[in-house]
């Protein structure tokens, strides 16, 4: 089997008492779009920022195209093409949107000219076109979480960590924003999603991972881990997967 | 955030320089060279703070070194003036290298970066009060020389220019920083660290770039100072005067803009002559009103004077447009 684009190996992190991510490992195929679910506080931005090179493992290994990248700096992996958008927006408040996304771009390009050109063209490809002059501070929270999106795309990244790029959005929103994440694996980026809108990791992803307490309980296809009676008690609590098939029972 | 254009500099700049040409009193052009002083070295902490957002309040540390540096090269061992105020700006670099690597590589910020900095030009000013090296208490008197190539001229009008070339170059310095990648990255860094490093950006090495450049400027303030009055003791050079100006003329004038240093100094100097005539010279009043304005800037107009006047322009620019519809309505 060829080696997968990310391989997370038994990575554990502990803020003092409190072990937020145990003995983890999962693999993220080149080229494909992978959820990571798990209800509130199972540790799944903890792991991005892991990841990403914001916190350092307590324990455990983390491997990049074959190399270990464990307790390399955000802005070393960035260069190495592994870029994250924030569940909480980040956005450069006090510029632009149109400078906001060209701060990404810029990653490669040293031209201002260039990477300004690059920027439209990111914010035009996600819907910011209309936008571009307009101060990021001023924005919807859809539009910021698009910001946050183009601002990492505009690095031209391999593997993008989104983080809840839907979260807070309304349906209409959240139905035109797929189509964009689709468009992005279809150009070859490799997506590694946090999600709570289920439609959507049901629709896109093709390799989910559940993460419940800071340990991996599933994984699989989005329909074999929302089967799964373990996610179901992971969300719902102890014996609720019983329950439920029962009631599912009585009204068949 | 496009700034201003380089027509705008020069033009600036030439006004500047006919000066000395409308008139020779010693009162208008000393104003002016100190004036001009205040901006250059503004225009070294806007580097830092007003790009970068990293607030120092120690920028005498560089002051002072590029003053020091100049005057005991040159007084201690003969070193030609120039050469020693070229190698005082690369010492001011150099201890701006230093305490930026120290401080942000231990990820000081806001308040904690300050405190550091004011630590820095404090330590410093002792240092300079007690070593033999820089005359301890008395301080170091450069050798009357009125010569060009000493860095000294029989009149004030050449030392005008001086200072007012080295602002024209420090406005240029800025002016390129701003359409750089370096300086998209600076600001990155100033609007928010963590969305900085996620796309790329090397935080730490950014903010001791920029403030190497920063002290350099602000070293280059310092050694035009020791050539000016050819005096400097360790309160002059490397006293919190010296930062507490720094600061000042960006703040009042326009932190981070291309402009606001030139404009801050000039307004801030303008006032305290004012308020010197208005008073009587009083000691220490001038300081009241430099506390008052800096109150007074922050609550009211927090931009500065050029913000103030981007605001006015973009007011005008649609004031005109909607004056034909209304005479068509």
């Amino acid at each position: 089997m060829a080696e997968p684009l990310l391989r997370v190996e038994r990575v554990c992190k502990a803020f003092g008492g409190l072990l937020a991510v145990e003995n983890a490992s999962l693999a993220v195929e080149v080229g494909r779009i992978t959820a990571l679910i798990g209800p509130n506080g199972a540790g799944k931005t903890t792991l991005f920022a892991i990841i990403s090179g914001f916190l350092a493992p307590s324990e455990g290994r983390i491997f990049y195209r074959g190399a270990d990248i464990t307790g390399m700096p955000p802005h070393l992996l960035a260069r190495r093409g592994i870029v994250r958008t924030f569940q909480i927006v980040q956005p450069f408040a006090g510029l632009t949107v149109h400078e906001n996304i060209a701060i990404g771009a810029h990653l490669s390009r040293r031209s201002r000219a260039e990477a300004l050109d690059a920027a439209a063209d990111v914010a035009r490809a996600v819907g910011l076109g209309d936008v571009l002059e307009r101060p990021a501070g001023s924005l919807t929270v859809a539009a910021r979480k698009r910001l946050e999106l183009a601002r990492a795309l505009a690095t031209d990244p391999e593997l993008l960590l989104l983080d809840e790029v839907l979260g807070g959005l309304n349906p209409s929103e959240i139905a035109a924003t797929v189509p964009i994440i689709r468009c992005l694996a279809g150009r070859g980026v490799t997506i590694v999603m946090i999600e709570h809108v289920m439609q959507a990791v049901i629709s896109l992803a093709e390799e989910v991972f559940v993460l419940a307490e800071g340990r991996v309980i599933a994984q699989g296809t989005p329909q074999a881990v929302v089967g799964n009676p373990r996610v179901v008690e992971a969300y719902l609590g102890h014996g609720a997967a019983a329950r439920l098939s029962a009631l599912g029972a009585m009204h068949v | 955030m496009s700034g201003p254009s380089l027509p705008h500099i020069v033009l600036v700049v030439a006004v500047l320089a006919t000066v000395p040409l409308l008139t020779v009193s010693p009162v208008v052009l000393n104003f002016l060279v100190v004036a001009l002083l205040i901006a250059l070295v503004g225009q070294g902490w806007n580097v830092l703070a007003g790009y970068g957002g990293q607030y120092s309040f120690g920028h005498a540390a560089f002051f002072g070194t590029g003053a020091y540096v100049s005057a005991i090269l040159q007084m201690r061992y003969g070193l030609n003036a120039w050469i020693a105020f070229a190698l005082g700006i690369a010492g001011g670099a150099s201890v701006g290298a230093a305490i930026g690597a120290l401080a942000f590589r231990c990820g000081l910020k806001g308040s904690y970066f300050a405190l550091v900095t004011l630590a820095f030009a404090e330590v410093l000013r002792i240092l300079a009060s007690v070593a033999p090296i820089t005359g301890a208490g008395v301080g170091i008197l450069i050798a009357l020389d009125l010569r060009p190539q000493a860095f000294q001229f029989q009149s004030r009008a050449p030392l005008y220019w001086i200072v007012l070339a080295l602002v024209a170059i420090a406005l240029l310095i800025v002016r390129l920083i701003e359409r750089s990648r370096f300086g998209a990255w600076l600001v990155a860094v100033r609007e928010n660290e963590d969305a900085a490093r996620a796309v790329g950006v090397d935080t730490a090495r950014v903010k001791i770039a920029a403030m190497t450049i920063s002290a350099a400027i602000t070293a280059a303030g310092g050694g035009f100072y020791a050539q000016y009055f050819l005096f400097i003791d360790s309160g002059i050079a490397y006293g919190p005067w010296i930062s507490i100006e720094a600061l000042l003329a960006p703040i009042v004038g326009g932190i981070g803009t291309v402009f606001g240093p030139l404009l801050g100094a000039l307004a801030v100097k303008t006032l305290g002559e004012i308020a010197k005539l208005v008073t009587g010279g009083a000691p220490g009043l001038d300081l009241v009103i430099y506390g008052s304005v800096l109150i007074l800037v922050v609550a009211f107009a927090p931009q500065g004077i050029a913000g103030l006047l981007t605001q006015l322009h973009s007011r005008l620019t649609r004031l005109r447009s909607s004056l034909p519809e209304r005479a068509r309505g």
